[in-house]
């Protein structure tokens, strides 16, 4: 009763969300106020009602209710009471459900926290939200309805898809989840104002703090999947340029391309056309993505059930978004006043170039995710693009880009000094050629790219740096009084030096951990010894263990370093009973922001194992970059003046700030 | 500079920055991509010596060799014709005789296919779409009861 109970409130959702579809929009273009008046309240209904629906499937879930299909076809009783829950979304249908859910909960914030904004902008952009949730609450009520039930419920459930049960599951897609679906806010933001026809610096000013929301918690999510993906399949690596992380990868960009364009607009009320059609084009590749994933065109472990119906659907929907949003763009835009000039060197400048690297970076990764299924559809040739591809495209493409960000906040806007912009940079510059010849000098030249690429890094990060020491004058003031005035920075400043810093700190990982990296691999007795990277390793054997639902093979490892122990490994090799499904469970020894990674392969019988060893020096950096960017991300959103609703920036600039604060 | 040559300038930068990538991508088209072959095609067109391919089938039964030093030879069939594959490193979890499997790597001049990476994905019922394909071509593939597996995931 209670989950037909869910199945109702879902329903109801639906009809709210039609009603949001229509009835604001017509109160804004009739202005007509008591129409307009309908969208919070029925925004924040909607939610309510999703949110019941989704309470319930939990609640199916957590109670083991083997009688709805979705909980038999993906539950078992003796699973963990954690994968019970986040087993909630490790299934087709029932991530659908969060993915609807988080965008009524961003209608709903909107609906509620939209006081500030005029109406008729609320309304219409209420509306486009509701276009989205209509859409998608009557794709799961047609084609993946959660609570579908069984008529003869079995006793047992056949189990989680043991590569997702991980804490990695209660992580990594809800932040996925709130990047991509936030976008979506962005998009009815960029269809209401053509809509209504006029954009201005008040509605970047509107879209901006949304956009960056969505984009740290996609940084966020992308990094998880990807730390994820390194310890759980066990092959060590940290991006496959996989289909299914290239969609995640792609809205990221045009993400991080609209981020600094919306900051043009905002400032110099420039790029507005452009701006709308990122806005756009962001979260078309969020549908897209949903696309790729759910429509049974990849095989993946993202891929769940694939059923001809859902990917139809789906398709009709994102040509429905994608086409009807292009084409009002092309009809309106027009309309949208250009203002705002800029000489090429300027911040302005700057910002155009990030926006043309991300973008052509985009389109290079899109056409390396998307030919092989155009060409297989077109000519059922079968072709794979995989890393070659994207190396030299994505590679070359992100080098320029690289060089360049430290430049873009030093220079000022409308126009710019490169001269004096490189003087604030020499102390950068020359700490990047130390280390490149300190790696070269260690390393030798058998490695020529890996020591240009440490010298990247190293710039990207102490440009952050030397900006942001500069902006309060540290060598004029000395630095006493400069530390006072760094405390008192505007978060966007902060923001943007972080984020930047970030960026060098995961490109020094990715450098590292692919040039440097040490692997072995051998096939042990107990009692051998595998030396790597200054490390020895002793098998010590093999011992069976039982968990609670799986059976596993433990191989126990010794790692010494010059002939102390420095810590034992156990990965090991799972059998999840239910589904008599293996697994590779890899033990990871971190040291420093080093790791140690070693992976068992099959026993061989006679008491030998093959194994995987190997060392990633500075491999956690990749990660930990992804988190200082989001991080530079939340500060810049808490900034005052950024603040939803707050006064026009003062004329009166925070101490120490350069005119040119940002 | 005057509106009209800063327009131009952007523009150009524009233009230039876009004719690269396009360069770019359609170079690494030619050049980087890696063509899916059964055993059957390997039999029938001799492929250039050093030509990246992704090779795909079943995995034969009885044909796994296990050596020293993580080594591994086996062979890919599509029921018709087979391939003798080597492959050094440690082999995926589901990977078995008798079940789906996509290897990339060179075929060798002594006719054996050197793979350096041996894809088995991440499901029990999982045989990679070429494969699957390319046996159901070949008639060999029983697609109805392992189609109703796959669904119940």
């Amino acid at each position: 009763m209670i989950v037909e109970f869910g199945h109702y409130a879902l329903v109801l959702a639906f009809a709210l969300s039609l009603v949001q579809s229509v009835v604001p929009l017509w109160g804004a273009l009739a202005g007509d106020d008591r129409l307009m008046a309908v969208a919070p309240p029925v925004s924040v209904m909607t939610f309510v009602m999703v949110l019941l629906s989704f309470a319930v499937l939990t609640n199916a879930y957590l109670s083991a209710d083997f009688s709805v299909l979705n909980v038999l076809e993906n539950s078992h009783s003796a699973k963990p009471l954690l994968y019970k829950f986040t087993g909630v979304w490790g299934n087709h249908e029932g991530s659908m459900l969060l993915w609807v859910l988080i965008l009524v909960f961003f209608g709903a914030l909107v609906g509620f926290f939209g006081g500030n904004l005029p109406k008729d902008l609320r309304a219409a952009t209420l509306s486009v939200q509701g276009w989205i949730s209509t859409g998608f609450i009557l794709f799961l009520l047609a084609t993946s309805n959660p609570f579908a039930r069984v008529v003869n419920p079995p006793l047992e459930g056949a189990d989680l898809n043991p590569i997702l049960q991980d804490i990695g599951l209660a992580i990594h897609p809800p932040l996925l989840y709130v990047g991509y679906v936030g976008f979506s806010i962005t998009f009815s933001f960029a269809v209401a104002a053509l809509i209504l026809g006029r954009t201005d610096a008040a509605w970047a000013r509107w879209v901006r703090p949304w956009t960056l929301l969505a984009w740290c918690f996609l940084t966020l999510g992308i990094a998880m999947g990807s730390y994820w993906a390194y310890y759980e399949l066990g092959w060590g690596g940290w991006w496959f340029w996989d289909p299914v992380e290239n969609a995640s990868l792609m809205p990221w960009l045009a993400g991080t391309a609209l981020l600094h364009s919306a900051i043009v607009m905002e400032r110099r009320e420039a790029l507005k056309i452009w701006t709308v059609l990122l806005a756009i084009f962001t979260f078309s590749l969020s549908l897209l993505g949903t696309f790729l994933v759910r429509s049974g065109v990849l095989t993946s472990v993202h891929a769940f059930a694939t059923d001809p119906a859902r990917g139809v659907f789906i398709l009709v929907l994102l040509c429905i978004f994608i086409g009807g949003s292009l084409a009002l763009y092309a009809w309106r835009a027009p309309a949208l006043k250009q203002g705002g000039l800029f000489a090429p060197i300027s911040r302005e400048g700057a910002l155009v170039l990030n926006n043309l690297f991300l973008t052509s970076a985009c389109a290079a990764v899109f056409v390396g995710t998307l030919y092989p299924l155009l060409l297989d559809a077109v000519t059922g040739e079968k072709i794979s693009v995989g890393a070659p591809f994207f190396n030299l495209t994505f590679g070359p493409l992100m080098v320029p880009l690289l060089i360049a960000v430290p430049f873009g906040p030093v220079l000022s806007w409308k126009r710019g000094d490169l001269l004096a912009a490189s003087q604030r940079l020499y102390a950068a510059f020359g700490l990047a050629l130390l280390l490149t010849l300190f790696t070269f000098w260690l390393w030798g030249m058998d490695k020529v790219l890996a020591p240009l690429g440490v010298g990247l890094a190293v710039w990207v990060m102490a440009g952050a740096v030397a900006e942001i020491l500069t902006r309060v004058k540290i060598v004029e003031i000395g630095p006493r009084r400069a530390f006072a005035r760094l405390v008192g920075l505007p978060g966007s400043a902060w923001g943007t030096t972080l984020a930047h810093f970030g960026i060098g700190v995961t490109v020094l990982g990715v450098v590292t951990a692919s040039a440097f990296q040490e692997e072995r691999i051998e096939t042990m007795r107990p009692g051998d010894v595998v030396e790597l990277s200054g490390y020895q390793l002793t098998f010590d054997g093999a011992a069976p263990r039982r968990g609670p639902n799986f059976n596993e093979e433990v191989g126990h490892f010794t790692v010494r370093q010059g002939g102390a122990i420095v810590t034992r490994l156990d990965p090991s090799k799972r059998i999840y009973t239910a589904r008599q499904m293996p697994t590779t469970e890899a033990a990871i020894y971190t040291t420093g922001f080093s790791q140690l990674y070693l992976s068992l392969g099959e026993s061989r019988g006679d008491g030998a194992v093959d194994v995987r060893v190997y060392f990633k020096p500075l491999i956690t950096l990749i990660w930990i970059g992804c988190v200082i960017m989001a991080l530079g991300g939340g500060i810049s959103i808490a900034d005052r003046r950024l603040r939803v609703g707050a006064p026009k920036p003062s004329r009166k600039r925070p101490a120490g700030a350069p005119a040119a604060a940002e | 500079m005057t509106r009209k040559q800063r327009r131009l300038t952007l523009i150009g930068a524009a233009g230039a920055v876009l004719a690269g990538a396009l360069g770019l991508i359609l170079f690494a088209l030619n050049d980087q991509i890696v063509f899916f072959q059964s055993p059957t095609d390997i039999a029938d067109n001799a492929i250039a010596p050093g030509q990246r391919i992704r090779l795909g089938g079943l995995v034969e039964d009885g044909s796994v060799v296990r050596s020293d030093n993580a080594q591994v030879s086996f062979r890919v069939t599509d029921m018709e014709n087979a391939v003798p594959v080597t492959y050094k490193g440690i082999l995926p979890d589901l990977f078995r005789e008798g079940q789906g499997v996509v290897t990339e790597g060179i075929v060798g001049p002594d006719g054996v296919f050197v793979a350096d990476s041996v894809l088995a994905k991440h499901d029990e019922n999982y045989i990679p779409k070429e494969v699957a394909e390319a046996l159901k071509d070949k008639g060999y593939w029983q697609g109805e009861e392992a189609g109703e597996k796959t669904s119940a995931n």
